[in-house]
């Protein structure tokens, strides 16, 4: 086998970057499985919609396609995270409220929950395909930052883009771990995931940690869509299809329903998938990302650091 | 004269699906009493609890508390008027520490106050002083014993108006429920009334000041503690005597 050695320090590089992505998508899933057990696939289109949201908003609306700089750029970053993040979570909650909420209520069988995601994902998506939304075609992402070369790590360019995508997933990351561990929201979070009937008993609004849960899920989720869309210069309708499964793959690997176990199965697959292209095609990337959520589910279902949003 | 009672159960049913597990029950419990509902396993007294938490609220008939209607009202309010509930089991939050356990116990009323949360803390460590050793430790690591201790400081930390107990005893070693038990008359010497289900009538019985015994999801005695504790047929199928 030939293995392309000079490629190290980019694939490195890229595995990592893309990982810490699938990782801020994969919370959606896993806090919502901790709370629910359930399997909310519909949060690759909850991902998509964060990306879309500043296709309009700074493409459509303001036509922010040229580099700015300075406090324009910095404030319209964060205005892109506030946005991109309302989007996804108010969407994440309105899904919870439409599709999954009758179905508690009844006391519904878990497939049904399943269909219902699977449903709600392909709706979602299909509806973004129509001409009066994003459309069949790609469009760029709003060119309001300039991609360029922002530091050398072991030897690989790294763009402003990249480096802005790492630097907050990393932030979020330690925002939510104080949110789950030292906020009274978060600890009633831990209690619904830790025994539902318990946390009624303390005085927990359960309908109201749930929404909670798909809010933030979503919020992460569209945060990690915008920075997506921005570090692959695209936006479109199935954007989220194959980060979506990638980083359900990522929260599984982890242990579903374990935040630092996202960060780590995200990071893992990212550096896999990536790195595998060393020796192999390019175009073997995707099989071997599934092919390790098949070998995760045979020999260790409950992922590397176990299941339980409980867990510290 | 007679006062309102604090809790009043007036023709509870409840249902899951056709079957029906409680069929239509009259209760009280008066301020300042410990109440206890006694029968043997599926008799409907778990359900009965839960159906005064409204974790699965009566299908027929109403619960009133402090003389108002709360029948269909969330289990979270039920929780913010001052009912509290020892569930069955203990329910634990395993992962969990203690003192984060105790914490969650506070969380109707726990508004940023971190000064009266540990006033409240230290009084239950003083109740069961095992807790305070305990305190870093994950719920789920506990002994059954020690679990149903934090399970009844927890719910201490809501400030209950009605402290509602569903089998504190099970599983639990004769000194351990020696402790329970004097731990829930402590509780109510300072006031608090007492709503408790067993299966142990004897000791049930012996801390109670009025009990009902419910077989089949009919209440078919009900009178003073020591008169059930007296009485032939609750001696028989519940004190295990022939």
């Amino acid at each position: 086998m030939d293995c392309n050695t000079g490629a190290f320090p980019n694939l490195f590089v890229t595995g990592l970057i893309l990982g810490m992505l699938y990782a801020l998508i994969a919370l959606g899933y896993t806090m919502v499985y901790g709370v629910l057990k359930l399997i909310n696939f519909a949060h690759d289109a909850i991902f998509m919609i964060g990306a879309a949201s500043i296709f309009y908003l700074f493409g459509v609306w303001f036509g922010l396609n040229e580099p700015t700089g300075g406090v324009v750029l910095v404030s319209l970053i964060a205005v892109g995270f506030l946005v991109s993040g309302l989007a996804s979570g108010g969407s994440a909650v309105l899904l919870e409220r439409l599709a999954y909420r009758p179905l508690r209520r009844r006391g519904a069988a878990r497939l049904s929950f399943l269909i219902a995601a699977v449903g709600a994902s392909f709706f979602i998506t299909y509806l973004f395909q129509q001409d009066f939304l994003l459309g069949t075609s790609e469009h760029n992402f709003p060119g309001f930052m300039a991609t360029e070369s922002a530091l050398t790590i072991i030897g690989a360019q790294v763009n402003n883009r990249r480096v802005l995508a790492v630097l907050t997933a990393v932030a979020l990351f330690l925002i939510l771990d104080f949110f789950v561990n030292k906020t009274r929201s978060g600890r009633s979070i831990r209690a619904v995931a830790q025994d539902i009937d318990a946390a009624r008993l303390m005085g927990v609004n359960v309908d109201r940690v749930v929404a909670l849960t798909f809010f933030v899920g979503g919020f992460f989720g569209g945060i990690a869509g915008f920075l997506y869309g921005m570090v692959f210069s695209k936006v479109a309708w199935n954007l989220g299809f194959f980060p979506g499964i990638k980083a359900f793959t990522a929260a599984v690997l982890g242990g579903i329903g374990n935040v630092r176990g996202a960060l780590l199965g995200g990071v893992t697959l990212g550096l896999v998938e990536n790195l595998s292209t060393l020796c192999i095609g390019a175009e073997w990337k995707n099989p071997i990302a599934f092919s390790v959520l098949v070998l995760v589910l045979i020999f260790r279902p409950t992922g590397i650091l176990g299941e339980g949003l409980s867990a510290r | 004269m007679a006062a309102t009672p604090l809790l009043e159960l007036k023709g509870v049913k409840v249902r899951y699906g056709v079957i029906e597990a409680v069929k239509g029950i009259d209760m009280k419990v008066n301020e300042g009493e410990v109440v206890t509902l006694i029968g043997g396993n599926g008799a409907g007294k778990t359900t009965t609890l839960r159906a005064i938490s409204m974790i699965h609220a009566p299908a027929e008939g109403q619960v009133l508390f402090q003389g108002e209607d709360i029948t269909g009202v969330p289990s979270h309010e039920v929780v913010g008027r001052g009912i509290v509930q020892v569930p069955e089991g203990r329910h634990i939050f395993p992962s969990m520490s203690v003192y984060e356990n105790l914490e969650m116990g506070a969380f109707i009323r726990d508004k940023g106050d971190r000064k009266g949360l540990g006033e409240e803390v230290e009084r239950v460590y003083e109740l069961f002083p095992v807790l305070k050793e305990r305190r870093k430790q994950a719920g789920g690591t506990l002994s059954g014993g020690e679990q149903q201790m934090l399970a009844i400081g927890r719910a201490l930390m809501a400030k209950p108006k009605l402290l509602m107990l569903d089998e504190p005893s099970m599983g639990l070693a004769p000194q351990v429920v020696e402790t329970v038990f004097d731990v829930i008359a402590q509780v109510n010497s300072e006031g608090i009334p007492v709503l408790l289900i067993e299966q142990n009538a004897q000791m049930a019985l012996g801390a109670a000041k009025r009990g009902y015994v419910i077989e089949t999801g009919e209440i078919v005695l009900e009178d003073r503690a020591e008169k059930l504790l007296g009485n032939d047929e609750v001696r028989k199928a519940y004190l295990g005597e022939e």
